[in-house]
């Protein structure tokens, strides 16, 4: 178990779920995994099953119809785990905050664990978040698994 | 032979976006596709009725983030030509540069994430490598990367200097050096070839039947641009749209390829056509009224219908986005083909779900 919790801190993966963003912040996401930010180099990869995943990076508000979606990836995860906020709309609902469609930030389907502002976020800050959400990974561990 | 469904999406590795299509599969073979959307329907056009109308810039820029700016431009100008206001020409010619710019990154954003679809990771790496340029430019002319935030009704918000100017140029020519090592990949690799050449077919009757828009329609022989039909400071500039016969994933593949090349030059020529004087004109009064405004998103036609009453709130706004007209089309790509093929059928059409859902 100390293995895999190294490996866990020193290699986050990340699952990615847009959930009715404007595609700014996704494409930043994305930025961050190419060649001027490469996050790679720092083990963090982006893998497309949640039952693999660290963290759970989402973009975008919660709407009637993907909060169902966003509940079941985090369900899905395996402990421990952390859910980042990714953008202003993920963290409060941002300028949708007034659509019919919209409930607001993610953190009214799951718990938030690093909101990170901007619209469209730059990649530095998505990099500064995963750092802070590694802390709280550690955290976790710390506390619930042994 | 038994028949399965499941489902694709809507959070898929390929997709960056949440879209779901149920498809039907014959061992690998494709036979019945059915699309669910309403993943990313926010109700921007709903919304749109509660703002100021100044201020649904900002929340019609964030249909999109990809294509913000024309977005943003676009709504501009619907409420201009329902308000009648002549925006002064270096305005026009800086929409242009913003336009173009985005359209180069947009369509090396896509180009990269095809390559990524049939797992040319290296390709993508080095499509987005040469987009970052692009993204350099669009910051340090506007101050944000993907949100530019710069057409205002009346005109736009900052200028472009000479100083600015001469290093936006000096990076254009650091961009296109590394585009024309990319380009001949995408039209000549074997391993590219094989995987788009006759996949997901779309004959050019059906493509204007269904409605299909942008470089869908292009890559199917129709010489169809919005751009040709003059609008802003495109009458005075000197383009051809790219247009290639074939309707394959590889023909809309070389369609937007060959674009970049296409923007790269507009961009050159409204640096050097660049009008002097005043970048915006001030606006009094409401929109009353109503306006139509067709424009040349990367991909392809938006159309914009404002319809205001007199007062600071637009009574209506609809916004018809090219991926909602291309969803059509891409369902008759789809049964019959490989499973396998089916990503890169999809990326084809370069869905943008948040436009098509709103």
């Amino acid at each position: 178990m100390g293995l895999i919790n190294k490996s866990r801190v020193k290699s986050p993966w990340i699952v990615h779920y847009c959930c009715g963003g404007c595609n700014g912040c996704d494409i930043e996401l994305l930025a961050c995994l190419t060649p001027l930010y490469d996050v790679e180099r720092f083990g963090i990869l982006n893998i497309g099953n949640p039952k693999h995943a660290d963290i759970l990076v989402v973009t975008g508000p919660v709407n009637h119809r993907n909060a169902r979606v966003l509940r079941t990836l985090y369900d899905q995860m395996p402990n421990p785990k952390a859910v980042m906020a990714v953008g202003t709309c993920a963290s409060s609902g941002g300028v949708f905050h007034n659509c019919y469609n919209v409930l607001g930030g993610i953190d009214k389907v799951v718990p938030v664990d690093v909101y990170i502002p901007g619209c469209a976020v730059r990649p530095e800050a998505i990099i500064d978040g995963v750092v802070l959400a590694l802390d709280k990974l550690n955290l976790k561990k710390s506390t619930k698994v042994g | 032979m038994a028949r399965v469904t499941f489902p694709f999406g809507p959070q898929h590795p390929v997709l960056p976006e949440a879209i779901q299509f149920q498809l039907t599969c014959e061992d690998e073979k494709v036979v019945e596709v059915l699309p669910v959307i309403g993943y990313m329907h926010r109700g921007i056009e709903k919304a749109a009725e509660k703002n100021p109308f100044p201020d649904n810039v900002f929340l019609c820029e964030r249909v999109c983030g990809i294509c913000s700016f024309i977005h943003g431009a676009t709504y501009c100008q619907v409420i201009e030509k329902m308000m009648d206001i002549q925006i002064p020409p270096r305005a026009e010619y800086l929409r242009v540069l913003w336009s173009e710019l985005s359209r180069m990154h947009s369509h090396l954003l896509w180009l990269g994430l095809l390559a990524d679809s049939f797992g040319f990771e290296s390709l993508f790496m080095q499509c987005w490598r040469a987009r970052e340029k692009v993204l350099d430019v669009l910051e340090i002319t506007s101050g944000q990367r993907v949100i530019q935030s710069a057409a205002v009704i009346g005109g736009v918000r900052r200028d472009v200097n000479e100083e600015l100017s001469s290093s936006i140029g000096a990076i254009l020519s650091e961009f296109k050096r590394e585009w024309d090592a990319i380009l001949p990949v995408f039209e000549k690799d074997y391993t590219i070839r094989i995987r788009t050449v006759g996949k997901g077919i779309l004959p050019q009757d059906k493509a204007w039947k269904l409605g299909a828009v942008g470089p869908t329609l292009r890559g199917s022989g129709w010489d169809v641009d919005m751009r040709t039909t003059g609008y802003g400071a495109y009458s005075d500039l000197d383009f051809a749209p790219v247009v290639k016969s074939g309707g394959d994933s590889y023909a809309r593949m070389i369609c937007r390829a060959r674009e970049v090349g296409t923007s790269y030059e507009l961009v050159r020529q409204v640096l050097g056509k660049l009008p002097s004087g005043e970048i915006a004109v001030k606006v009094n009064g409401f929109p009353n009224g109503e306006a139509v405004v067709c424009t040349e998103q990367p991909r392809g036609e938006l159309f914009y219908y404002a319809k205001g009453n007199g007062t600071a709130y637009l009574e209506r706004l609809k916004i018809r986005t090219p991926t909602f007209q291309n969803i059509v089309p891409l369902l008759t790509m789809l049964p019959g083909c490989e499973l396998a093929d089916v990503p890169v059928i999809v990326m084809s059409i370069d869905p943008c779900i948040a436009c098509a859902e709103r």
